[in-house]
């Protein structure tokens, strides 16, 4: 069976490189090619994971050796994958969210002339994830996640027309890049330390290793996963790479890449289990992100904006789990999972409304969609019960789960942490009740009123064909993006409950991530009930704030903190003074130094040389008996020295 | 008879010899110094080669001369080129070759 996981990565790869390559021709069918093909990595996967839980518990880990790609003395890079438990979930999500999303995009990218090569990019970028989860080293990791990186530049700049979606790609890819440089740091250090980046022989050394080095690449590791997983402080790129096509933002920034930093946290367990110094940012880093991403999304009208700082908040739980040790990586992938397929339904049911809407993404003249849209309404509600954590629903189990974790942690940390994440779980009820009354309830403030207004370009190009400042007509979209839309709801309703039904998840992921049963200070019952509490007070302040009264159309001015949070909480800000200025005096300084010093050193010996030879030019006269006096003269001197040298 | 008075001789031949081609300006007596310069040098190997005892000090005195009369060809040529193309033996005027 092992030789069917190259397969899984080729049948997207090939999907890839025949769109790309494949010219004008496939127009027709471009869209069909790269479907089927996302599909057959499903099917392969699924037959993968068929053939796992067929096995016993311990032998679930499949490896398969392609060539070696890189073999110098002692360095040796292999093309070589491994599918153990923890990539066989990913597998799972990554094939069957990104089939699912590719079938939206028939529906959604119809009127794009250019849908072919959209549809070349997302199996490109199917390729590039897939190889990250199956890598059996650091440096096939490394080769994915630049893929991944690539991908989604490629498609949040997909309306590359338009100039802030080209700044926003631009803007995700150099944010990305610090992040890289942790990653590709953290290789150096385990290469330098164990001799190698394999999986196997560094997780399994990790424990001899001093704490410090251990510390070292742990830390490192996290900045990559700041990077891709947009959290504090790399976290400014997310809100912006909402300017690609809204099935991207569903596929790579909310269900799948931006979780790659969870993944390769989880995945070097061993390391951040012998660093706990290392545990403790990735906890306090978790912990800031999930307010951070939680107070944006509350003050965001943009509905796409809105979900992203929700993505940010929630992947701020997963990685806070991670960094709980053995207590919390079960729980990460867990409420990665089922945040894949709730978030991935909201942002679907975002692009549907959108859709319906002349792509107008301002809540603030939506308003009473729900009789428009009723299949839309309807998944978006499940999508929205099982983030905010309804009982009985996918995001209840996880997150509650995490939550209960965090106080496990023990002592003041957990008390602190523990109540951050409660706090958490309030404010998400909050802005996502805010997001679904001001989307689907209340009065049509769209009536009588042109959407998206030339000042704003539109979001999707296609929005000029149906006339741009004509009243909307809300509609509910075509079959191809309402089936995904309900497959992702039953997931968002189901997943959770089946992945805790006999502790299923925590038994199936047991053998690659560890875990121990956290013992939280106040019992079990009391965190849920408190969870739920939580709960309830955000979804009550929400309705009395955007359900009761009506949601005026233009923003108020709001309370100092509201005004921060429209403008990401002042991250761009903060970036622009202390980074884009303080690099511009930076450089500025050693343009100075360069100039002065290091020209005033070169241009100095220059010019002294110049001006000895200038002098030294005047012996040559011409005159061969003074040429004959010099040469007198120097036999002189060489004979008397050498006299000289003979008397001492 | 003492050979060290033989080359008090040398010596005093070579200082006459060097200082005329410091001194003089006409390319003829010039080259007349440097043969004396020259037969000064050979005078003091055969005086050594008598006290040393060997014939190392008299053979290279036969191949100075021959050195000497190649120089002698040559040099004649030049200072009679330069004469014909610039009517004038002094060497003071020959000094084109300088910055």
């Amino acid at each position: 069976m092992e030789n069917l996981i190259a397969p899984l990565i080729a049948a997207p790869l090939l999907g890839a490189a025949v769109l790309l390559c494949g010219g004008r021709r496939l127009d027709r069918a471009g869209h069909w090619i790269g479907t089927v093909l996302a599909g057959a990595s499903f099917v392969i996967g699924v037959l993968l994971f068929a053939d796992l839980l067929g096995r016993g518990a311990e032998d679930r880990t499949l490896h398969q050796h392609l060539f070696s790609w890189i073999p110098v003395g002692s360095f040796r890079a292999d093309i070589a994958f491994q599918l153990d438990q923890l990539s066989m979930t990913f597998v799972l999500l990554i094939t069957g969210v990104g089939t699912l999303i590719h079938i939206y995009s028939i529906g959604y990218m119809e009127h794009d002339e250019r849908r072919r090569r959209f549809f070349g990019y997302l199996n490109l970028f199917l390729a590039a994830m897939l190889l990250l989860v199956l890598a059996d080293n650091y440096l096939l990791l490394y080769m994915g996640w630049e893929g991944v990186g690539l991908a989604s530049y490629l498609l949040i700049g997909f309306w590359q027309h338009k100039p802030s979606a080209a700044t926003a790609a631009k803007k995700a890819f150099l944010v990305n890049r610090v992040g890289d440089l942790g990653l590709s740091i953290a290789i150096m250090l385990m290469f330098t330390t164990f001799g190698t980046f394999a999986f196997g022989p560094v997780l399994g050394a990790a424990g001899d290793a001093s704490e410090g080095k251990l510390t070292a690449i742990g830390l490192m590791l996290l900045l990559a996963a700041c990077g891709k997983s947009a959290q504090v402080p790399l976290q400014s790129w997310l809100g912006d790479a909402m300017e690609g096509p809204t099935p991207v933002s569903a596929l790579i920034h909310a269900a799948t890449m931006v979780t790659a930093g969870v993944y390769l946290i989880t995945r070097s367990g061993a390391i951040f289990n012998g660093a706990p110094d290392a545990q403790l940012v990735v906890v306090v880093v978790g912990a800031v992100t999930l307010l951070f991403g939680a107070i944006v999304g509350c003050a965001k009208d943009d509905i796409k904006k809105a979900l992203a700082g929700s993505t940010m908040s929630q992947i701020g739980y997963m990685i806070l789990a991670a960094g709980l040790g053995p207590i919390g990586y079960v729980f990460a992938i867990m409420h990665l999972v089922t945040h894949g397929f709730f978030k991935a339904g909201l942002f679907l049911g975002a692009g549907s409304v959108m859709h319906g809407m002349n792509d107008e993404v301002d809540m603030r003249k939506y308003g009473g969609l729900r009789k428009y849209m009723p299949v839309t309404f309807v998944t978006f509600g499940l999508g929205y019960l099982a983030i905010i954590g309804f009982p009985g629903l996918s995001g209840f189990f996880s997150k509650d789960k995490i939550i209960e974790a965090a106080f496990a942690k023990g002592g003041t940390e957990g008390w602190i942490l523990g109540g951050v994440a409660l706090l958490g779980a309030a404010i998400t009820a909050f802005y996502m009740t805010r997001v679904m009354l001001m989307t689907f309830f209340g009065e049509e403030r769209w009536r009588g009123r042109e959407t998206a207004s030339p000042a704003e370009p539109s979001a999707e190009p296609a929005a000029e064909e149906r006339g741009r400042h004509a009243e909307p007509h809300p509609h509910e979209s075509p079959k191809s993006m309402t089936i995904p839309m309900v497959v992702l709801a039953f997931g968002s309703v189901f997943a959770g409950g089946l992945f805790s039904f006999g502790d299923s998840f925590v038994r199936w992921l047991e053998p690659v991530t560890g875990y121990a049963h956290g013992h939280p200070p106040i019992s079990a019952a009391a965190v849920t009930t408190a969870t739920v509490v939580a709960l309830v007070i955000g979804v009550a302040v929400a309705w009395l704030m955007y359900g009761r009264v009506p949601v005026p159309v233009t923003a108020p001015r709001g309370s100092l903190l509201t005004r921060a949070a429209r403008r990401d909480l002042l991250q761009d800000d903060f970036n622009h003074v202390v980074l884009v200025r303080g690099g511009e005096h930076l450089t500025r300084s050693l343009v100075y130094v360069d100039h002065t010093l290091v020209d005033g050193v070169v241009n100095g010996t220059a010019a002294s040389f110049g001006g000895l030879s200038g002098r030294l030019r005047k012996l040559q006269n011409g005159y061969a008996r003074s040429y004959a006096v010099t040469m007198f003269g120097g036999t002189a001197v060489l004979i008397a020295a050498t006299l000289l040298m003979r008397a001492v | 008879m003492n050979p060290v008075y033989y080359l008090y001789l040398a010596s005093l031949l070579f200082t006459i010899g060097a200082a005329g081609v410091l001194i003089r300006r006409n390319a003829i007596v010039l080259f007349m110094c440097v043969e004396l310069m020259l037969n000064a040098c050979n005078l003091a190997f055969v005086t050594f080669a008598r006290m040393h005892g060997n014939l190392d000090g008299q053979i290279i005195a036969f191949f100075t001369m021959v050195v000497a009369a190649a120089e002698v060809v040559v040099g004649l040529a030049i200072i009679v080129s330069v004469f014909r193309s610039r009517h004038s033996a002094s060497v003071d005027d020959a000094s084109l070759m300088k910055l």
